[in-house]
C-alpha cells in the first residue's frame, strides 16, 4: 500500500520471503483513501501477511464490492487478479470463483455498508457454505463516499459528524459470525498491526470462511467526538481478549503448550495458531462459551480484540460437496462430456 | 369453427381433469408415453395450477397423425375426474363428444347436455371394493381411468403393460397393483360401452427417431454437454427442473469412477442475485457455469448482467419464462421477459438472446449459449417459456457431435502472455470486437482488476470521457457482430406469398400449423421463426421483402415486435400484432383466426 510514490528499484538488502519475493512484490498502485484513513493500515497488513505467507501473486484473487474499503484490494498486490464488484455482491461471486478454482487464495475485502446492509444477506451465506477465503470487513461504522450516513454497524448512542445520534441497534460482525456457523471469527484494529498480521497469516491458513472484523476509523467522517469508531474510542475501549501467534507449517513449536493460560490449535495445512494469554472461562474453539463470554462482557462498550474462535474441522463448501481435487476449470472436457454413445442410451429412457 | 380432419383415427383430442396432488400425473403420463409408443405424433400439455395439493389441474392430450403438435381448439372426449370443476369441463366438450366421469356419485341433472355421450365408471367404487389403503384407493382410481382410455380409445395393452412393467421392475405390489387397476377400468368399459369410441387409435411407425421429453431437461442435458461443471440457482417455477436434471445427469455422468468425487458443484443460492453472482464469479474464473431461472429472477439479476456485460464476462443465463407482471401466474407461459433480457441492467446494456422453440433446440442451444457466451464474453440468455420447458414434446432425437469441441473464446495462458509485451484486458479486439482476457491463477503477466466501474481500454479506471465512449462503442460493435453467430431464423417460404408471419420461440408448433391451414385455404404466406438476438440480417430481409408482416408472440406489450422496431430500419406500421398472453399455449386457431380478421 504506497501511500506515497517510490522508486523502482529494489534495495540489494531488502528481505526475501520463500519465493525470493520483497514485501514491494506484493504492493499494489497508489492508494487514493483519504490520508489516515485506517483502511491503508489495513492494506499494509495484508500485503506483510501475504508477504510473509511467501503466497505467490498470481496465486492470489482479491475480491471486494463497493464502498472505500473495497477500493483497497487494487492497493496490494498488483499480481494478483482482482475483481471488484458490485454493492454487496463480492460474496456470490467469490462463491462462484471458490466453486471454479478451489486452489487460489482468496481475499474479500468489504466495509460495513458493504456486508451488512447491502449484502448482509450473502455474507450471511457465504459464511454458511464455508467458502475457503478470507473475508477481511474494514469496519468504520460510517459511509464514507455518500458523505457520512451511518452503517449498520453504528452503535447504539454514537454520534454522526453533524451531532446526531444513532438510534438503532448495530451489527456486530462477529457475533453474527459466531451466530451463523463460521469457522474462523476475529476482531481487530486497524491500528495494531502486530495484532492483525497473525491473525491474517492464520486466516490464510484456515480450511473454511476467516471472518476478520478491523475496527478501521474514518478519519473524515466519523473521527470525532462522540463516535464510537473513532481512532480514540476504539484504543480507548479495545481490550486484546486472545493473542495469538501464528506458526508456520515448517517453523519448530517452541513455545510450551501445555502452560497455563496456552492453547495450540492445528491448522488444516500444518501450521499452528498459539493462543497465549488466554482468559481462564474463555475457549477459542467453543462456540457457546466464546459467544457467552463476548455476550458478557461487551456489555460495557468493551471492544474485545483477537482471534475469538476457531474450527479448523468442519468442511469448507468443496468438502460438502465432495468435489473433484482437481479444480473444476481444470478438468479437460473430455472427462466432462458422456458421448454420443452416452446420449443415445440415455434417450432409450425417453421413448 | 375446428380444424380436426374428418378422419377419426388418429387425429382427436382429449382432455383429463383432476385434483392437483393426487396422482394423477402418472396416469397421464402413461397414457401419453403409451400413444408415442404407438408410433403416433402426440402432444401434452399440463395446464396445472401454482399449488401443491388440491386445486384443479388439467392435462390435454392431442394425437395427430400428420404431426401437428399445438395446443387442439376443441376436445373430443373429457376425462372429468373432479367434481369441483364438473361444470367448465362438461361446457368444453365438443357436440357430439364424450364425457367419462366418475359414476359412483350420480351427476347433477343441471350438468347434463343432450349433444354429448356420457361413460360412466364407477372408479371410487371398485377401487374401494379392490384397495385397502385410502391413498392407493385414490392412486389407483387414476390408473382405471387410465384402463377405461384404453378400452375407449384402442391404446394397445401391450404397450401399456410393458412401461408397468418398466416402471415397476422393482416394485412388484405396485406392479400388481397398477394392474389390478388397469384391468378394472379396461373391463368396465369393455363391457359397458361400445368401445372403442369413433374417434381412436391406431399403430402408426412416426417416432422411431423421436424421444419423448421437455425442454428443461433438455436444456439441463445441453449444459452437460457444453462442459458445465458449475451451476448456480434459486428455485423457482417453472425452471426448476432445470436444475433438478443437470444434477441427476450429473450424478450419472460425472462421478469420478476412480475417486467417487464430483466434477461438478451446484450452488443453491440464497436468491438470484447470488444466483447470477455465482455464475459470474466461476466465469471470470474459467468454469463454464449457467444459471437457470424465470422472470422474477431475471428482474433480481438484472443488476449484475449489467456487470458482466460492461466487465465482459461469459454468464449463461436459460429463463424458463413464465407469466409476469410481478409474481404473475407462476404455472402459466408467457413471452414476457423479451425487452427485459435483451437490454437488462441500468445504462446502455445489450444481451445476446437465444429462442429456442422446442426441447431439441434447448439442447442445442444450451451448448451454442456457453459457445458465444466465451466467444463474446458476454452474457447469454436462452428464453424458453413454461409450455416448451415443463411439457412433454415429441421431437427429433438428439444427436451430439462427437467432433465438438467447446469454443471458449480469446484466453491466453502463460505461453501466449511471453509473446506479447504487455497485456491490456481491453485493447486488441479481434474482428468481432472481442479482447483476448485471461485467467486468474494462471501468471502474473496477465493480472488484472474486473471492475464494473468506468474503465479504459487497458482496463484501468477512467472517468475521462474519451477513454469511457471508446469502450462503450467497441461493446456495441462486439453485441452487433454477435448477430452473424447466433442462430439464423428458420424460413419457409410458399409460392404466392402475399405476407409474412414471424413468430419466436414457443408460438412456433401453433403457427406452423396455421401457416398450412392458410395455404390450404388459399392464403398463402412466408414464415420466419426468429432464433436469436441480435437480429442476423436476414430478419430484416424478410422485413423488407414483405408489404406487411404479423408478429404473433405470447405477451400483451408486443415486445418481439417492439424489439425488431428498436434494432431494424424497419416501419412500425409494417408490422401487425398478433399477442396471445392468456398464460395457456397457442392454438392454430388462434392465429388463423386472428390473421382472417386482420385480411378481411
Amino acid at each position: 500500500m504506497p501511500s506515497i510514490t517510490k522508486p523502482l528499484a529494489t534495495h540489494p538488502t531488502a528481505q526475501r520471503n520463500q519465493l525470493g519475493l520483497t514485501i514491494r512484490d506484493y504492493e499494489g498502485s497508489m492508494s487514493t483513501l483519504c490520508a489516515g484513513c485506517g483502511h491503508d493500515s489495513i492494506t499494509a497488513a495484508i500485503v506483510r501477511a501475504l508477504w510473509e505467507q511467501s503466497t505467490p501473486p498470481h496465486r492470489i484473487a482479491k475480491l471486494s464490492g463497493i464502498g472505500c474499503s473495497s477500493k483497497t484490494p487494487t492497493y496490494f498486490v498488483n499480481g494478483a487478479h482482482g475483481f471488484n464488484s458490485a454493492h454487496g455482491r463480492m460474496p456470490a461471486i467469490a462463491a462462484g470463483a471458490i466453486a471454479a478454482n478451489c486452489d487460489l487464495t482468496y481475499i474479500g475485502v468489504s466495509g460495513d455498508g458493504d456486508s451488512l446492509s447491502i449484502g448482509l444477506g450473502q455474507l450471511s451465506h457465504a459464511i454458511r457454505r464455508n467458502l475457503k477465503m478470507v473475508y477481511v470487513i474494514e469496519n468504520n461504522g460510517v459511509y464514507g463516499l455518500t458523505k457520512g450516513q451511518f452503517s449498520a454497524s453504528a452503535d447504539l448512542g454514537s454520534k454522526s459528524k453533524r451531532g446526531e445520534a444513532n438510534r438503532m441497534a448495530p451489527i456486530d460482525p462477529v457475533r453474527l459470525g459466531l451466530s451463523l456457523g463460521a469457522t474462523f471469527v476475529a476482531r481487530s484494529f486497524s491500528g495494531d498491526k502486530e495484532q492483525l498480521v497473525p491473525i491474517l497469516r492464520a486466516a490464510l491458513s484456515h480450511r473454511g470462511f476467516a471472518l476478520i472484523d478491523v475496527i478501521s476509523p474514518c478519519v473524515t467522517f466519523n473521527d470525532h467526538n462522540g463516535s464510537t469508531k473513532s481512532y480514540l474510542h476504539t484504543r480507548r475501549y479495545s481490550r486484546q481478549l486472545v493473542e495469538s501467534d501464528f506458526v508456520p507449517h515448517a517453523d519448530e513449536i517452541v513455545a510450551d503448550i501445555t502452560s497455563a493460560g496456552t492453547t495450540a490449535v492445528k491448522m488444516h495445512d500444518g501450521s499452528t495458531v498459539m493462543f497465549r494469554s488466554v482468559p481462564a472461562d474463555y475457549d477459542p474453539t467453543d462456540r457457546a462459551k466464546v459467544s457467552a463470554y463476548l455476550d458478557q462482557h461487551q456489555k460495557d462498550g468493551q471492544i474485545l480484540t483477537g482471534l475469538l474462535y476457531i474450527d479448523g474441522e468442519s468442511p469448507d463448501v468443496h468438502e460438502m460437496n465432495r468435489t473433484s481435487a482437481t479444480p473444476l476449470r481444470e478438468l479437460d472436457y473430455s472427462k466432462l462430456c458422456p458421448g454420443s454413445a452416452a446420449l443415445d442410451a440415455l434417450q432409450e429412457d425417453y421413448r | 369453427m375446428h380444424y380436426i380432419a374428418p378422419s377419426r383415427v388418429n387425429d382427436f383430442a382429449f382432455k383429463l381433469a383432476n385434483v392437483n396432488g393426487t396422482g394423477s400425473a402418472s396416469a397421464n403420463g402413461l397414457v401419453m408415453q403409451a400413444i408415442f409408443r404407438m408410433g403416433i405424433p402426440v402432444c401434452g400439455k399440463n395446464l396445472f395450477p401454482s399449488n401443491i395439493q388440491g386445486l384443479p389441474t388439467w392435462y390435454e392430450i392431442r394425437v395427430n397423425k400428420q404431426g401437428y403438435a399445438a395446443r387442439a381448439p376443441e376436445y373430443d372426449l373429457m376425462v372429468a375426474m373432479n367434481g369441483q370443476t364438473y361444470k367448465r369441463d362438461i361446457k368444453e366438450v365438443r357436440s357430439g363428444g364424450y364425457l367419462m366421469y366418475d359414476s359412483s356419485w350420480p351427476l347433477d341433472p343441471d350438468l347434463l347436455r343432450d349433444d354429448i355421450h356420457y361413460i360412466g365408471i364407477p372408479l371410487a367404487e371398485m377401487c374401494t371394493a379392490q384397495f385397502g389403503e385410502p391413498r392407493e384407493r385414490i392412486l389407483m382410481k387414476n390408473i382405471a381411468y387410465a384402463g377405461a382410455l384404453c378400452a375407449a380409445l384402442d391404446i394397445d395393452m401391450d404397450v401399456v403393460n410393458a412401461l408397468l412393467d418398466e416402471k415397476y421392475s422393482a416394485k412388484k405390489a405396485l406392479r400388481d397393483s397398477n394392474s389390478k387397476a388397469l384391468q378394472l377400468g379396461y373391463q368396465f368399459a369393455k363391457q359397458n360401452f361400445d368401445c372403442p369410441l369413433p374417434f381412436r387409435l391406431e399403430k402408426m411407425d412416426a417416432n422411431s427417431d423421436k424421444i419423448l421429453i421437455d425442454g428443461n431437461t433438455a436444456a439441463a442435458l445441453g449444459c452437460v454437454y457444453a462442459g458445465a461443471t458449475v451451476a448456480a440457482w434459486y428455485p423457482i417455477t417453472p425452471a426448476t427442473s432445470v436444475m433438478d436434471a443437470f444434477k441427476a445427469f450429473c450424478e450419472k455422468y460425472r462421478k469420478d469412477p476412480e475417486t467417487g468425487d464430483n466434477n461438478y458443484l451446484i450452488l443453491q443460492a440464497e436468491d438470484e442475485l447470488a444466483a447470477i453472482g455465482m455464475v459470474i464469479g466461476a466465469s471470470w474464473n474459467g468454469a463454464r457455469c449457467f444459471t437457470s431461472t424465470a422472470g422474477p429472477g431475471i428482474s433480481l439479476m438484472s443488476e449484475l448482467l449489467g456487470l458482466a456485460y460492461y466487465a465482459e464476462i461469459p454468464a449463461v443465463v436459460i429463463d424458463v419464462q413464465r407469466v409476469g407482471p410481478s409474481t404473475g401466474m407462476p404455472t402459466r407461459t408467457q413471452q414476457a421477459d423479451l425487452l427485459t433480457c435483451a437490454y437488462a441492467s441500468h445504462g446502455d446494456t445489450k444481451h445476446i438472446l437465444l429462442f429456442p422453440a422446442n426441447p431439441n433446440e434447448c439442447f442445442h442451444m444450451a451448448i451454442q449459449a456457453f459457445d458465444l457466451a466465451e466467444q463474446f464474453q458476454t452474457p447469454v440468455l436462452m428464453l424458453s417459456d413454461l409450455d416448451i420447458g415443463m411439457n412433454d414434446w415429441v421431437v427429433d432425437r438428439l444427436r451430439f457431435n462427437e467432433s465438438y469441441q467447446p469454443n471458449r473464446g480469446r484466453v491466453l495462458d502463460s505461453e501466449a502472455l511471453k509473446k506479447i509485451p504487455k497485456f491490456q484486458r481491453y485493447n486488441n479486439e479481434d474482428e468481432n470486437f472481442v479482447a483476448a482476457r485471461t485467467l486468474p491463477g494462471v501468471d502474473s503477466k496477465g493480472s488484472y482488476f474486473v471492475r464494473g466501474s468506468g474503465h479504459n481500454k487497458f482496463g484501468g479506471y477512467t472517468e475521462i470521457p474519451e477513454e469511457y465512449q471508446e469502450v462503450m462503442d467497441r461493446l456495441l460493435k462486439k453485441h452487433s457482430a454477435s448477430a452473424k453467430f447466433v442462430p439464423p431464423p428458420v424460413i419457409e417460404k410458399r409460392e404466392g406469398a402475399r405476407f409474412g408471419i414471424i413468430a419466436i420461440g414457443g408460438c412456433d408448433p401453433a403457427v406452423k400449423e396455421a401457416h398450412d391451414i392458410l395455404t390450404e385455404r388459399g392464403i398463402p404466406a412466408d414464415y420466419m421463426r426468429i432464433c436469436g438476438f441480435p437480429f442476423p440480417d436476414s430478419v430484416e430481409k424478410f422485413l423488407e421483402e414483405h408489404p406487411f408482416t404479423f408478429i404473433v408472440e405470447q405477451n400483451r406489450d408486443a415486445q418481439l415486435k417492439a424489439l425488431l422496431t428498436l434494432e431494424t430500419g424497419i416501419a412500425k406500421d409494417k408490422m401487425k400484432s398478433l399477442l396471445f398472453y392468456s398464460g395457456f399455449p397457442l392454438s392454430a386457431s388462434h392465429v388463423v383466426d386472428q390473421i382472417l380478421k386482420e385480411i378481411a
